[in-house]
């Protein structure tokens, strides 16, 4: 498992091509599906266009939490190694803002661990988003959708 | 020996009470809910407000101890 957070911008293929010659050299043969989400951000929000997003987080804390989160995904799927990427501080749209990537044996395991993955990162790591809006105004962003009932 | 808690502030929670972190006399608290009443007397608590001791998530009535770090911040909006 690895937990990274990226101050500076991170090529999310890069991650993934990287981890897997480095971390994961000893599954060769073992891995029969590997899940990737990778959200970036989007130049609009609630009606509004957005510039730019300052991220800020807990630092300590966020990774703690995103370590129970694999772990807690760990004890109910098999899955042989997880990454999770995170950017903090200023964004621009099309920028990668949040890298998953999860290894398995098999495919169920592999989609159902990173999706829940995802959304409970979504409802428990310590990230807030701050937009900057084409009129220059700032605002919090209040609260996530769930990402199960909204399209 | 002085008795302290860390309390930190996150996000829009910082911006409102116009400080990142404080630390405070521990003897006099119990519970997450009592520190903020008292580093924060003129603010009421947010109804959505989460709460972590020692980084990780706690009820407001959750018990704290001294050398404890309080963080208190909105709902998260990461990913």
């Amino acid at each position: 498992m690895l937990i990274k957070i990226c101050p500076d911008g991170f090529d999310p293929w890069q991650e993934i091509q990287a981890y897997q010659q480095n971390a994961l050299t000893t599954l060769i043969g073992k891995i029969g599906a590997t899940s990737v989400f990778v959200g970036t951000m989007r130049d609009f929000n609630e009606g509004d266009q957005v510039k730019g997003m300052m991220l800020e987080h807990y630092p300590g804390m966020t990774e703690k939490q995103l370590a129970k989160i694999v772990t807690e995904a760990q004890s109910q799927w098999q899955i042989l190694d997880a990454l999770i990427v995170h950017r903090v501080g200023a964004i621009l749209p099309d920028e990668a803002i949040v890298l998953v990537a999860v290894w398995s044996s098999h495919r169920g395991e592999a989609f159902d661990a990173s999706r829940n993955i995802m959304e409970a990162l979504k409802s428990k790591a310590p990230f807030w988003k701050k937009e900057l809006l084409d009129s220059d105004q700032e605002r919090w962003v209040s609260k996530n959708t769930d990402g199960y009932t909204t399209c | 020996m002085i008795m302290s808690i860390k309390v930190r502030y996150f996000a829009s929670l910082k911006d409102r009470v116009g400080r990142a972190e404080q630390t405070i006399d521990s003897s006099r608290l119990s519970t997450v809910r009592s520190v903020w009443h008292v580093a924060n007397p003129d603010e009421t608590l947010p109804d959505n407000i989460l709460a972590a001791v020692n980084m990780d998530y706690v009820d407001l009535d959750s018990p704290v101890k001294d050398g404890d770090e309080v963080a208190f911040f909105p709902p998260v909006t990461g990913g």
